[in-house]
C-alpha cells in the first residue's frame, strides 16, 4: 500500500509551523518561522516543511490547518480549531495525557483531554499577555539577552527577585527599575519565569489538574518556566518532544483521520 | 380579528419584533412629548419599580438602554472616550460612560433623550449606578431619588426586607408628587400592576418558546425585544405585544418554522448582558457555525410577577444581580436544561463587575451542575475596545467541536442501549 502524507500547519500569532507527517504517526519533516499569520511566515514555513521532508506538495494527500490564521491560508483543504489540534497531537504522541498546557507567543491554553483523546473542555486566557511568550519576549529585551538563553540564566540563579506587575507594561517598568537598583540579574530572571508560570498556573487551577500534565508551546522550551509551574501545581510535568509543532502536529493527524 | 396596528399597510401581519420596535420608538417619544407639554420628565434605572411612574403617568427615559443604543449603533469608543476625557476612569462602567458624556454635552447623533428634572435610581442591577446617577444629580443640579434593594443572602425576600423596600416605595411616591405635581391615584397603580403582570407573563410565554427544539426564533433577537420589557411593561400596549409575539412564536412551532437562519445544529446558553459594540460579529461566529442562542436569563430578568404590593417589593429583589449567589446558578441550570443546551458561551464583561466577577465560578457550576461545555469571552456591553474577534471565534470553534463530540457520543451510546434491547 502506498505512504500517506499529511501536512499540518499552525499558523501562530508570532511563528509559523509546519510538519509533515507519514502513515499518521511519523514526522518526516518540520519547520518553525519566527514570523506568524498575516505575514510571509505562513508560505515560507509550508515550503520549508515540504523541503525538509523532501516530498512535493503533489505527494500530500490532506493540508490541515491550524491556529490564527487557518482561515486565511489559501492551501489548506481542512481547518480545525488549534485547541482541538493540540489536544489531538498530544494524545497521538502520548496517550496518557490528560491535561495538556500550551504556551505560546500570545495565549496560553489549558486542555482536559478524556481518554479517548477527546478534547472535554478548555481554558484560555484573558487579553493580557502576563502569563504568555510575550511576556518573556518583552522581558528579555529589557535585559538585552535572546529569550532562549533565558533558560540557562534562570538555571543558575540562587534566589528570586520577584516581579509582581501582572501587566507586561507595568512589569518591564518594574524589571527596569529593579535593574537600575542594581539586583541580582540571575534571580530577577527566576523571577520573571515565576511570574508567567503563576499566571499559567492559576488558569491549570481553574480548570481542575488530572494527571499526567504535558506542557507544549514555545515556552515548554524554558525549564525555569516549568520548574516554578511544577513547583506552584505539586505535579510533574511532561514537556512534549515537539513543543513547538505539536499543534501542527495533531493538525497533520487529523488531516490523515480524514484521508486514510 | 387582528387589531390594525399589527397590520402593514398592505394588510399582511407584522413579525412581533417590528410591533416591539414601533411601540418601543413610540415610548421614546412620548418622552419628548411630555417634556414639550412642560411635564416634568426623569432619568431612571433599568430596574427601578416601573409601577410607581406608569400609575402617575410620569415620563422616564432610560439611560442604560440609551448605552446599549449607542453602542449597537457604533457610537461606544467615541462617548467612552469622552467620559474619559473629563476624567471617568475606563474601568467605570461603558453605560455610565457614554450617559455621563451624554449629560455633559447633549449631544449624541446616534440617538438621544430628553434632559432630565430628576432622577430615579434602584440599585438592583448594579452598586456602580448609586454613584453614576450621584454624580448626574450634581452636574445637573436635579434631585435623586433613589431605592436601596438590600443584596438578597437568602433565597427568599424576607418580611423585613419587603418593609424596607416598601417604606422606599412610599417615600419616593411622595417626593415625586411633590417634583411632577402629579397625585398617585392607587386604584390605577393596582390596574398598571395587573397589567404588568399580563405583560411579563407573556414576555416570559415568548422567551419559553425556546426550549422547542428547533426554537422558532433566533435567541439574539430577546436582545431586540427585551427593550420594551424594560421601559413599557405596565402598558396596555406592551401587554398585547408581548401577547402577540408569544402567539407568533408559538404558531411558528406548531408549524415548524424558525427565524434562525440556517439549521440549528447546537444550543447554547449566553451568559451575561449582550456586546452591543460587537453585536454582529459576537452573532455571526455562532450562527454560521449553526448555534442557536436558546437560553439567556438577562431577557427573563425584566419580567416581574406578583400579585400584591408586598409581593411586588420582593420581585425587585428577585433580580438576577440582586440575587445571591446559589440561586444565580440555581437559574442558569435549570434554564439550561430547559432549554436543552449543548454548551454555555460566558462574557465577561469588563463594564459589569457585579456580573462578571462570580462567572469564572459560574462557568464551574455551569460545568458540573447542567454537564455542559463552556467558553468564556473578554468583551464589553458598549466599548468595543474589550473585545477581540480571532480569540472569541478561536474559543467558539473549540466549543462547537466539543458540542460536537459529545452529540457524537451520545448517538453512539443511544445506538447501543437499542441494540441492547
Amino acid at each position: 500500500m502506498a505512504d500517506i502524507y499529511t501536512l499540518g500547519m499552525d499558523l501562530g500569532s508570532t511563528t509559523s509551523k509546519g510538519v509533515v507527517l507519514k502513515n499518521g504517526k511519523e514526522v518526516i519533516g518540520s519547520s518553525i518561522i519566527d514570523a506568524g499569520a498575516g505575514t510571509t511566515g505562513p508560505q515560507r514555513a509550508f515550503e520549508a516543511c515540504l523541503k525538509d521532508a523532501g516530498v512535493d506538495r503533489s505527494q500530500i494527500a490532506n493540508i490541515t490547518a491550524t491556529g490564527y490564521g487557518r482561515n486565511s491560508f489559501e492551501p489548506a483543504d481542512l481547518v480545525i480549531s488549534e485547541l482541538s489540534a493540540h489536544a489531538l497531537g498530544v494524545h497521538t504522541m502520548y496517550p496518557d495525557a490528560r491535561t495538556l498546557l500550551d504556551i505560546g507567543g500570545q495565549d496560553s491554553k489549558v486542555m482536559s483531554i478524556g481518554k479517548n483523546g477527546r478534547l472535554d473542555n478548555f481554558l484560555m486566557n484573558d487579553k493580557c499577555a502576563a502569563g504568555t511568550g510575550r511576556f518573556l519576549e518583552v522581558m528579555a529585551k529589557v535585559l538585552e539577552v535572546g529569550v532562549a538563553d533565558l533558560k540557562d540564566l534562570e538555571a543558575k540563579a540562587e534566589q528570586t527577585v520577584s516581579v509582581s506587575s501582572t501587566c507586561t507594561v507595568f512589569a518591564e517598568s518594574e524589571v527596569i527599575s529593579q535593574l537600575a537598583k542594581g539586583v541580582d540579574i540571575l534571580g530577577l530572571v527566576r523571577g520573571i519565569c515565576t511570574s508567567v508560570a503563576a499566571k499559567a498556573a492559576s488558569l491549570v487551577k481553574r480548570l481542575g489538574v488530572e494527571e499526567p500534565v504535558y506542557m507544549t508551546g514555545g515556552v515548554a522550551r524554558n525549564t525555569g518556566v516549568v520548574k516554578a509551574l511544577e513547583k506552584e501545581l505539586g505535579v510533574k510535568i511532561t514537556v512534549s518532544q515537539i513543543q513547538q509543532l505539536n499543534g501542527a502536529f495533531g493538525a497533520a493527524v487529523y488531516g490523515y483521520g480524514r484521508v486514510k | 380579528m387582528i387589531d390594525n396596528k399589527f397590520l402593514t399597510p398592505e394588510g399582511e401581519k407584522k413579525p412581533g419584533k417590528q410591533v416591539l420596535r414601533e411601540l418601543q420608538d413610540k415610548i421614546a417619544q412620548d418622552v419628548f412629548d411630555a417634556k414639550a407639554r412642560g411635564e416634568k420628565i426623569g432619568w431612571c434605572a433599568s430596574n427601578f419599580p416601573q409601577e410607581i411612574c406608569t400609575a402617575m403617568d410620569i415620563k422616564v427615559a432610560y439611560p442604560e438602554n440609551m448605552g446599549a443604543a449607542v453602542g449597537a449603533k457604533g457610537g461606544g469608543l467615541r462617548m467612552c472616550e469622552e467620559a474619559e476625557a473629563m476624567g471617568y476612569s475606563n474601568d467605570l462602567c461603558s453605560y455610565a460612560r457614554i450617559n455621563l458624556a451624554y449629560a455633559a454635552s447633549d449631544e449624541c447623533p446616534e440617538i438621544q433623550i430628553p434632559r432630565p428634572d430628576f432622577l430615579l435610581c434602584c440599585n438592583n442591577i448594579c452598586s456602580c449606578m448609586m454613584k453614576w446617577y450621584e454624580n448626574l444629580s450634581v452636574e445637573l443640579g436635579i434631585p435623586l431619588l433613589m431605592i436601596d434593594i438590600p443584596h438578597l443572602t437568602e433565597m427568599k425576600c424576607d418580611p423585613d426586607r419587603v418593609r424596607y423596600i416598601r417604606a422606599q416605595f412610599d417615600d419616593c411616591i411622595r417626593q415625586l408628587e411633590e417634583i411632577t405635581g402629579k397625585k398617585m391615584d392607587y386604584a390605577r397603580l393596582r390596574e398598571v400592576m395587573e397589567v404588568s403582570q399580563r405583560s411579563s407573563k407573556a414576555w416570559l410565554r415568548a422567551i419559553s418558546c425556546m426550549g422547542a427544539e428547533p426554537s422558532p426564533f433566533s435567541g439574539f433577537d430577546v436582545f431586540n425585544t427585551m427593550a420594551v420589557a424594560t421601559v413599557g411593561r405596565g402598558t396596555v400596549e406592551a401587554a398585547e405585544a408581548f401577547e402577540y409575539l408569544a402567539d407568533e412564536y408559538e404558531t411558528a412551532i406548531k408549524e415548524g418554522r424558525s427565524t434562525f437562519k440556517g439549521e440549528e445544529k447546537y444550543r447554547i446558553l449566553f451568559e451575561g448582558i449582550a456586546c452591543w459594540a460587537n453585536l454582529r460579529a459576537t452573532y455571526k461566529t455562532l450562527q454560521s457555525r449553526g448555534i442557536n442562542l436558546t437560553s439567556t436569563i438577562y431577557g427573563p430578568a425584566f419580567s416581574f410577577l406578583y400579585s400584591n404590593l408586598d409581593e411586588l417589593m420582593a420581585a425587585y429583589s428577585y433580580v438576577p444581580n440582586s440575587y445571591c449567589f446559589e440561586k444565580e446558578v440555581e437559574l442558569r441550570v435549570n434554564d439550561a436544561k430547559a432549554k436543552k443546551v449543548d454548551g454555555a458561551v460566558i462574557h465577561i464583561n469588563r463594564s459589569c463587575k457585579r456580573w462578571s466577577g462570580n462567572s469564572y465560578e459560574l462557568e464551574r457550576q455551569l460545568r458540573a451542575q447542567a454537564g455542559i461545555p463552556t467558553m468564556t469571552f473578554d468583551g464589553d456591553q458598549s466599548d468595543p475596545r474589550v473585545f477581540s474577534e480571532a480569540q472569541y471565534e478561536t474559543r467558539v470553534e473549540a466549543l462547537v467541536e466539543i458540542m460536537e463530540a459529545n452529540k457524537q457520543a451520545k448517538k453512539g451510546a443511544d445506538a447501543q442501549k437499542e441494540a441492547a434491547r
